[in-house]
């Protein structure tokens, strides 16, 4: 019951439903907390910009920065300091810069834990082409959404012979329906008109078969939402002559990683891509999905987009819209003009010019 | 006087010979790798060679390439196998592998799997391809001058393993409600492929080779396979080498194709890559695909597409399947019947009224064959009635 309860709270607050206002009860009572993960490299210069600009835009957020370098809890285990578990459980919503993986330190990858940590089923990536950033394709307007806890990355590997390795795909029931839900719930609070389901199920008959039943069975509950089932080499065949045909994409962990890259790919690459991951209990974390750069870093001259977009996504999903469509047109705007970009988008402004750029923009809208 | 008699039988005992020594030469020869022959002509110089049509325009297809073949006098007979998709029994395509193992080369349309039957009806050409242990897919993409294409002047070979990796339908469900899929990797094929790979970019002038793979999260699987490859390469010390995480492969494939030389990957990224290229060169209907084995080889087109919904419309677009039979034809040493035909291809690609719908034209499939029958009819050698 609470959690139905929950669920239509978490879903009522991810997007603009036609019939409500547009401020849900939730988060219109002021000031929001969210925490802020600055990682590593170009993470703490790309956080100060974008907390420059949510200033500059009056959004009604609070920034709680948070270190999640990985700590040896009792028993041995690794994990995530407490200090910053107990903010993301408080916050709910939290933004993230990209963190470093050392090679040797004998601790899982970083994202691996907070996923783990939080149960992030989810990895939603919203591809949309950018005006003046010019890449040879043009109308791209999807969104992948990608099963991130099962599927081929379980881990679970054997060395059956000497010279013969098995690796083991795992899909439950309860992770496909999990994934279908969402998919249909974000088409519907998006208003988007289709979701496709991605698959192999000619080679793999039963683990992909059973992906699509329950995404069929979900489906039953979304009239509204056409649904498709489409080949992963289809998919990737049409991708590439012909992105408008597509909408949502829903699908697996290994297909869900090779396309949503290859969808960033199209838009212009990983500085420019936003990217949100949803956990149960409401938890959601958006993150920018490029590296740390340890080239560039502390030297102004990173590139904030994408954890700026992933920002404004995070305000879609808190119901903050209209700061989020002034934030989103300003930093647009910017790329458009072609004045004021940084060296990966073409030009030889600085970072802090970049935001400065924004942030004017922003206060001019006022 | 016994020599030249020896010498004057030798062609007709060479041949006897020949073939022994090959049917005992492949069991013992297992030397890993090598290249396939093509079978002798028997039978006045006429290459016989297994078709099996499959389902969607894979017919209509086929009936094209005979037809172009009877015209120019190709010195090829096909022995059509049908495979019917909808039977559930395997002795359909038990038939058309025994047919392949007595030809040696195979021309084939795609046969449809029903992804809503049980488990235990396995995909047809799967089945095929693993039968006859055909370990390695080459498909070279190849940008057409007269395609309009996003990306101009690509010019990839990939080389996708063909009977592992996650294609081992080996699958089972422990708990209800969960579903485990084995994906396989073995030393023996991945140093197969990798070898492979290395040979034809040497023979073919190429500088670099590119392992696909996902090591990163797949440690042990992909890690043994890009540990293969390394060891390979350092026997091809002219050839450079590196390798590529998946994900990072198909965006720099969007945003900058021409990086990429020689391809070699495991079979998923096989599928995805080979897709992706597919698409970069203009579509389906353009590349063809080969599948070389030890003792075998089938050729298809390269993104193994049934077109059920353009079937029997006239508007498929013949070309891949008569370049993959371009690719037999070459196969089976017959150079200048493959330029020829080859030549006429390209020729009639340069003309925009005769692109077919998928490339953005109006033409029929049969006016593009005309043509091409035409080009060939007009460059000299003989041919039959138009």
């Amino acid at each position: 019951m609470a959690g139905n309860a929950w669920r239509s709270t978490v879903s009522h607050v991810m997007g603009a439903i036609k019939t409500r206002s547009p401020l849900p009860r939730t988060f219109s009572r002021g000031i929001q907390t969210v925490t802020l993960i600055p990682g590593d490299g170009i993470g703490p210069e790309i956080s100060t910009a974008v907390m420059k600009i949510f200033e500059a835009a009056k959004a009604p957020i609070q920034w709680e920065e948070r270190n999640v370098t990985a700590i040896k809890g009792p028993g041995g285990r690794w994990m995530i300091p407490p200090e910053a578990k107990e903010s993301m459980n408080k916050n709910k919503i939290g933004l993230k810069g990209p963190l470093k993986t050392p090679i040797a330190a004998g601790h899982p990858s970083m994202n691996l834990l907070l996923r783990k940590t939080f149960d992030l089923y989810a990895n939603v990536r919203p591809c949309v082409s950018i005006e003046g950033y010019k890449t040879p394709y043009t109308d791209v307007d999807l969104v992948t959404i990608r099963e991130n806890t099962e599927g081929e990355y379980s881990g679970i590997e054997h060395l059956i012979v000497d010279g013969v390795v098995q690796s083991i795909k795992l899909i439950t029931e309860e992770a496909s329906r999990r994934i279908a839900k969402y998919a249909f719930e974000y088409a519907r609070n998006n208003q988007r008109t289709s979701v496709t389901a991605v698959h192999k199920a000619n080679i793999m008959r039963m683990s992909d078969g059973l992906f699509l039943r329950k995404c069929r069975e979900v489906a039953e509950n979304y009239k509204d939402v056409k649904f498709t089932e489409m080949y992963l080499d289809t998919v990737c065949l049409n991708m590439v002559q012909d992105p408008s045909h597509f909408d949502i994409l829903v699908m697996p962990n290994l297909y869900g990683d090779i396309l949503s890259d290859l969808c960033a790919g199209l838009i212009g690459g990983l500085g420019v891509t936003p990217s949100g991951n949803i956990g149960a209990n409401g938890v959601a974390i958006f993150e920018s999905v490029h590296g740390t750069a340890p080239d560039i870093a502390g030297k102004d001259l990173a590139n904030p987009t994408a954890l700026l977009l992933s920002a404004v996504m995070m305000l879609r999903h808190m119901g903050l819209h209209g700061h989020a469509k002034k934030i989103e047109t300003a930093c647009f705007d910017t790329i458009r003009d072609e004045k004021v970009l940084t060296k990966d988008l073409g030009g030889n402004a600085k970072c802090s010019e970049f935001t400065a750029d924004i942030c004017r923009r922003v206060q001019d809208m006022d | 006087m016994m020599a030249t008699l020896t010498k004057a039988l030798k062609p007709i005992l060479g041949m006897q010979f020949g073939n022994t020594a090959k049917v005992f030469g492949a069991a013992v020869n297992s030397q890993r790798g090598k290249p396939t022959y093509p079978p002798p002509a028997k039978y006045g110089g006429r290459h016989t060679v297994t078709l099996i049509p499959g389902d969607g325009i894979g017919p209509e297809l086929l009936n094209h390439v005979r037809e172009l073949f009877r015209f120019s006098c190709v010195p090829v007979d096909f022995e059509v196998v049908h495979v019917n998709s909808a039977s559930t029994s395997e002795d359909d395509i038990n038939n058309a592998i025994m047919a392949i193992r007595r030809n040696g080369v195979a021309l084939k349309g795609n046969v449809e799997t029903n992804h809503t039957m049980p488990p235990n009806h396995k995909s047809r050409n799967n089945l095929l391809r693993t039968s006859l242990d055909l370990y390695a897919n080459m498909m070279h993409c190849q940008s057409l001058p007269g395609v309009q294409t996003r990306h101009k002047n690509i010019d990839i070979i990939i080389i996708r393993e063909n009977t592992e990796g996650e294609y081992s339908s080996l699958e089972h469900e422990s708990v209800s409600g969960v579903v485990e899929s084995l994906k396989i990797i073995t030393r023996n094929n991945s140093l197969r492929i990798a070898d492979y790979a290395f040979r034809l970019a040497r023979d073919k002038g190429r500088r670099r080779v590119t392992a696909v793979h996902k090591a990163n999260i797949m440690k042990l699987g992909d890690g043994l396979f890009l540990q293969c490859c390394k060891e390979v390469a350092s026997g091809y010390p002219d050839i450079e080498f590196d390798s590529m995480i998946v994900d990072n492969t198909t965006m720099q494939l969007v945003s900058k194709p021409h990086q990429f030389d020689v391809m070699v990957m495991p079979n998923l990224y096989g599928n995805v890559v080979s897709n992706v290229c597919a698409g970069l060169v203009g579509g389906p209907g353009l590349v063809p695909g080969a599948n070389y084995g030890r003792d075998y080889a089938v050729f298809e087109t390269a993104t193994r597409n049934t077109g059920k919904s353009i079937a029997n419309r006239n508007i498929a677009n013949p070309t891949a399947m008569l370049l993959a039979s371009c690719l037999m034809l070459d196969h089976l040493k017959l150079h200048d019947y493959a330029n020829m035909i080859r030549g006429a291809i390209l020729t009639t690609m340069n003309e925009t009224r005769l692109h077919t719908v998928d490339i953005g034209g109006q033409g029929t499939t049969s006016e593009v064959v005309q043509s091409i029958m035409r080009i060939i009819q007009s460059g000299g050698p003989l041919t039959t009635e138009i």
